[in-house]
């Protein structure tokens, strides 16, 4: 009976398409098809102002080494979040709670890094409008920092509803497989902005 | 419909790769940003380092889009709509470059 009720959900939840793919999902990739645009044109204006500092600091100001540990924070994040799909695919809730809270728990801490990195940046003098370069580097890492507490806040919901039983086993894994999706995608981006951004003009 | 409901559900999950598999590929990612942080403090030519890095970034995008987001295993719209906004944003950049 459980099980004829759960499958009713998962039913009602997913409506498939015309091609037999759910219609959710399709909505997710389109969204990150359009981010892809959105992020590629903030990488293409760093790009073209990297050299117009107006004598402010320029990439030279990178801390390479704190910004290695962000990455690799983030990029674990990554792995976390398909552990929790993968649990609760299996129904095992407990293991989903740790990997989902875990992800949010990396993601935080990516966060405050840049949080941090931006503070010694503007102590240092590079500020939002000290030159074209200041202005294109911060909006688009704001932008992805955006992108990754808007994240955080799916996933902490995604917990909180856990426990409360409103995110049920099997039932709800195509819900958190969309929200690792869009985590994913946070995270190929700054694969980019680490090497085009940070390593190859601070080099 | 029926048929159409099952693939739905069947698309969710089928097939993805296991907890081992997952692992296995966040260890690499781990040792290529390594690799690139350790290339960025070598003491080598640029015109050696940036195609490197380059080629390093691409490959943990594709691990990361073929097997975190499971494109390897979805059905192939899914790859189709990604790879256009990919394509689009690539020609944004292209254009920006010519023009400015």
């Amino acid at each position: 009976m459980a099980e004829a009720t759960a499958v009713t959900e998962a039913h009602a939840e997913e409506h498939p398409t015309t091609m037999g793919v759910s219609n959710n999902k399709m909505g997710m990739w389109a969204l990150i098809g359009s981010e892809c645009l959105f992020f590629g044109a903030l990488i293409s204006t760093y790009l073209i102002y990297l050299n117009r500092t107006n004598g402010g600091p320029g990439p030279e100001i990178f801390d390479i080494p704190f910004t290695s540990v962000s990455t690799f924070i983030l990029l674990m994040s990554s792995l976390s979040m398909v552990l929790a799909l993968s649990a609760i695919q299996e129904g095992d809730m407990r293991k989903f709670r740790t990997w989902t809270l875990a992800t949010a728990l990396l993601g935080s801490t990516f966060l405050a890094g840049q949080f941090y990195e931006f503070t010694v940046f503007v102590a240092e003098g590079l500020k939002m409008d000290t030159s074209p370069f200041s202005s294109a580097f911060f909006l688009l890492t704001s932008f992805h920092g955006f992108h990754v507490a808007f994240g955080i806040l799916l996933l902490v919901s995604l917990w909180a509803m856990s426990l409360t039983g409103r995110v049920k086993p099997v039932v709800h894994a195509p819900v958190v497989e969309n929200i690792g999706l869009y985590w994913h995608f946070v995270d190929i981006v700054w694969i980019i902005i680490f090497t085009v951004i940070y390593l190859i003009p601070a080099g | 419909m029926a048929d159409s409901t099952t693939t739905a559900d069947s698309d969710a999950h089928h097939d993805h790769p296991g907890v081992g598999q997952y692992i296995e590929i966040g260890a690499i990612l781990a040792l290529l940003t390594g690799i690139e942080v350790a290339l960025f403090f070598a003491d080598i030519s640029e015109s050696v380092a940036v195609p490197t890095l380059l080629f390093l970034t691409m490959l943990k995008f594709v691990l990361v889009i073929l097997w975190f987001m499971h494109l390897r295993f979805d059905h192939k719209v899914f790859r189709r709509l990604f790879f256009t906004g990919l394509m689009l944003a690539a020609a944004v950049f292209g254009v920006l470059q010519v023009l400015l």
